[in-house]
């Protein structure tokens, strides 16, 4: 028994007046998004309710960015990416390389002692980190959550948090409750995230009932840090001024298995699959969820006219300093890995650490006059 | 399609129109009423305790569990009607009111809601109350004399919602293409002084463009986070669009926050022509409508039905551009303003602050006065204005021109 608000809709208005008009937009999306594909899933819904416009909304509102192909979609809920799979498939594969999760594994590896190396030249690299998602299984994702879920996702993430001992100790810092201090020192800590002003967030709901249940909780180091209720439900940070991206994976990975030991002690756990590995809003954020990158001077080798090709063969990415949607300053990047899904955890950060010793050997071999070579590409799935 | 939501009340037969199952559980909608019925009235209850909006100030606990499991019949929710107030706790300038409709049902079904918002917007509108139009410009007395000296530009605008149709923070794409092509059709069978031409936002040239920003025509995206935080701007720039006569003093604005608004406008003090053409414009708009078997929406009690319960009644707003710079220096200029019914606000429109010493004055008023009642106090109120600011600027007081209380 349809609801007669879904009748009402199907039956006055066919696919064909409802399908998007996508002719000026260049995201993941509206590349994949047919009209007989659009057809065939327009009338179903997740259990929870979320349906393909909501889906495709923001990719509908955002036709294109200046910088990036964006991805044009998100998920409401963890079936978002099995009911509206004929459109989430597509796209994944498109935006990770390949990937194609009807019929590849995603490995999921957060053993840190597998790393070899991991300490970087300081005088080159400033700063070192690690970033990922967890999504709660059983709560819909920010896209879609109602109040009470998103209430609920906090309350499940904190009571966890305040379980981590050691160097893990910390505080939790509710965005409707902090205090003016403590605002102003989470702005000096550079830890302090702002209501999302990005339309590709705003267009996809996630900033709704701003600042209900959103906070930043870190440890009393301030090298753990874990945004929750942001553009996931959790987002965890690990990170260190200097090189030492070993110990930065290190706290990166025991943190992270702590706070999913002490969930699964209330019953509770993280959203993963061996399809599509750790689910998260965004597909671009599928698999491991991981961008490891460090803050890194290179002052020859980025004037250098090969440096795009290098950072491509390694499978690396640079950004600015402010993140994604910024220009670099100066001679410093922020590089990073490019691949998401289909290597694991330790897989990827040993991507990291090799391909930015590499660069930091060119910009030694530019400073002291000698050439530097276009490494080999290096395998995509290992 | 032009088959109106009337028509389907009591069909059963859904799946002919698909042929696949339907499996949905939820409405239309950008919330999930099923999924919040697992958890309390309590857990769900938004928390205003930083907010100043007139939502905010009506709605209880105990109105929101009552509430909270009813939706229209296209599945617009409590949730959704709150969604921009519970996003933008207050703004600098206004009491904002801090809820939308979804659709035309919104009013009915949630009035437990709506109507004390609506009292306390309205000046005391009661739910009982019954609301006058008149759009018969012959009984505005006067309003051809505004000193065009001191009175630039003169502009009266409404809106207009289609019955059966869902309002932009609700409707789905085909509904609103479905709009535009209504109206496109019914603004093209305009003739005479009204004739003109459509500019669909998604296919018009920069030239077009151009023209139509140097005309102070085009509206943009919404950038307003009290309109987007409701949805309006969804899919944007499709099926909207802007339609004026080649005269270019009857313009209409297609999908941005209502269905239609509608604008006469003209340089200079006369507002009885700008409020004859906007009604003999309005009226004409109506009866093209009704010849496709289409009607606005209306009811005695809230008049016309529009997306923002401060905008039912009149939809009206009637003003003009009139340099006070005297006047509103003045430290009973506030209270004058508010004896007379009208409102100030910059050049630039509702979010703006006066540029110049030249204000925008307009009624206060949207419900319970007639269209007539407030273009009366618009016009009478100006004059007023324009002799007070005279008389400021011969030295002579005003405290003999002072208006009681209207």
């Amino acid at each position: 028994n349809a609801p007669l608000s879904l009748i009402f809709r199907l039956v006055l208005f066919p696919n064909s007046a409802e399908y998007p008009d996508l002719r000026k937009h260049n995201n993941c999306m509206a590349s994949h998004l047919t009209p007989a594909v659009y057809a065939k899933l327009c009338d179903k819904t997740t259990p929870n309710g979320y349906t393909l416009d909501l889906a495709i909304q923001t990719g509908v509102d955002n036709p294109g960015h200046p910088f990036i192909k964006t991805v044009g979609m998100v998920a409401g809920d963890e079936e978002s990416y099995e009911v509206f799979a004929d459109i989430f498939n597509p796209v994944i594969k498109e935006r990770h390389n390949g990937y194609d999760p009807c019929n590849m594994k995603h490995p999921t590896d957060l053993d840190s002692s597998k790393i070899r190396g991991g300490q970087f030249d300081e005088k080159y690299v400033l700063s070192s980190r690690v970033r990922t998602g967890r999504s709660i299984r059983g709560l819909s994702l920010p896209p879609a959550c109602t109040r009470a879920e998103r209430r609920e996702v906090e309350r499940v993430v904190i009571d966890a948090l305040a379980g981590l001992k050691g160097d893990l100790t910390g505080k939790y810092y509710s965005l409707t409750l902090m205090t003016e201090q403590e605002q102003q020192q989470l702005i000096d800590d550079h830890f302090l995230f702002d209501k999302p002003v990005s339309p590709l967030l705003t267009c996809a709901g996630m900033a709704r009932d701003w600042p209900d249940a959103r906070g930043i909780w870190h440890n009393n180091e301030k090298t753990f840090l874990v945004w929750v209720n942001e553009e996931d439900h959790t987002r965890v940070i690990s990170m260190e001024k200097g090189g030492n991206m070993r110990r930065v994976f290190e706290r990166f990975c025991k943190g992270l298995q702590e706070v999913e030991r002490l969930i699964q002690e209330k019953g509770w756990e993280f959203m993963w699959n061996e399809r599509l590995g750790y689910i998260l809003t965004c597909p671009s954020n599928l698999g491991t969820g991981l961008r490891a990158g460090v803050h890194v001077t290179l002052p020859r080798l980025s004037k250098d006219p090969r440096f795009p090709k290098i950072l491509d063969n390694l499978r690396l990415q640079k950004r600015g300093t402010g993140g994604v949607d910024t220009a670099a300053v100066g001679n410093t990047f922020d590089i990073s890995n490019l691949d998401r899904l289909g290597q694991s955890e330790v897989q990827l950060v040993q991507t990291v650490i090799d391909g930015v010793n590499y660069l930091i050997e060119c910009e030694k071999k530019l400073e002291r006059g000698q050439d530097i070579k276009i490494p080999a590409p290096i395998s995509q799935f290992k | 399609m032009h088959s109106s939501f009337a028509h389907l009340q009591g069909e059963e037969n859904i799946t002919e129109a698909r042929g696949t199952g339907v499996d949905a559980t939820m409405p239309f909608g950008n919330t999930h009423n099923q999924l919040k019925m697992n958890y309390t009235a309590e857990q769900e209850f938004p928390d205003l305790s930083q907010h100043n909006n007139h939502m905010a100030k009506v709605l209880t606990l105990e109105m929101y569990a009552n509430l909270r499991d009813k939706q229209t019949p296209s599945g617009f929710t409590v949730d959704d009607v709150i969604q921009t107030g519970v996003d933008n706790p207050g703004h600098p300038f206004i009491m904002t009111v801090g809820c939308v409709a979804g659709d035309e049902e919104t009013y009915e079904v949630f009035k437990d809601l709506l109507d004390p918002v609506i009292e306390d917007r309205h000046g005391g509108y009661k739910p009982t109350d019954k609301h006058k139009t008149d759009l018969n410009p012959d009984n505005l007395q006067g309003g051809d004399d505004l000193d065009p000296n001191y009175v630039l530009s003169s502009r009266v605008r409404t809106g207009r919602s289609i019955r059966g149709f869902c309002l932009p923070p609700h409707c789905s794409r085909g509904e609103r293409r479905a709009i535009e092509g209504l109206s496109v059709e019914a603004l093209g069978a305009l003739d005479g002084d009204l004739k003109g031409k459509y500019y669909a936002l998604k296919d018009m040239t920069e030239e077009e463009q151009q023209q139509l920003i140097d005309d102070h025509f085009l509206f943009d995206k919404p950038v307003s986070p009290l309109l987007l935080a409701s949805g309006m701007a969804r899919d944007w720039p499709d099926a909207r669009g802007i339609w004026h006569n080649d005269n270019k003093t009857f313009l209409v604005w297609v999908n941005e926050e209502d269905h239609l608004r509608v604008i006469s406008m003209q340089k200079g003090g006369n507002m009885k022509e700008v409020f004859n053409r906007f009604c003999t414009g309005l009226t004409k708009i109506e009866e093209l409508f009704k010849e496709k078997g289409h009607e606005f929406m209306w009811n005695e009690h809230l008049g016309y039905v529009l997306t923002c319960p401060s905008n039912l009644g009149t939809g009206m707003r009637g003003g003009v551009h009139v340099k006070l710079p005297n006047l509103s220096k003045h430290e009973k200029f506030g209270e004058i303003l508010k004896r007379l019914r009208l409102q100030k606000r910059g050049t630039g429109g509702v979010d703006t602050a006066a540029v110049g010493g030249v204000f925008d004055i307009s009624n206060a008023d949207r419900l319970g006065f007639s269209e007539v009642e407030l273009v009366q106090m618009v016009v009478d109120g100006v004059k007023l204005l324009v002799e007070m600011e005279k008389h400021l600027e011969a030295g002579q007081s005003i405290d003999d021109l002072m208006p009681e209380q209207k």
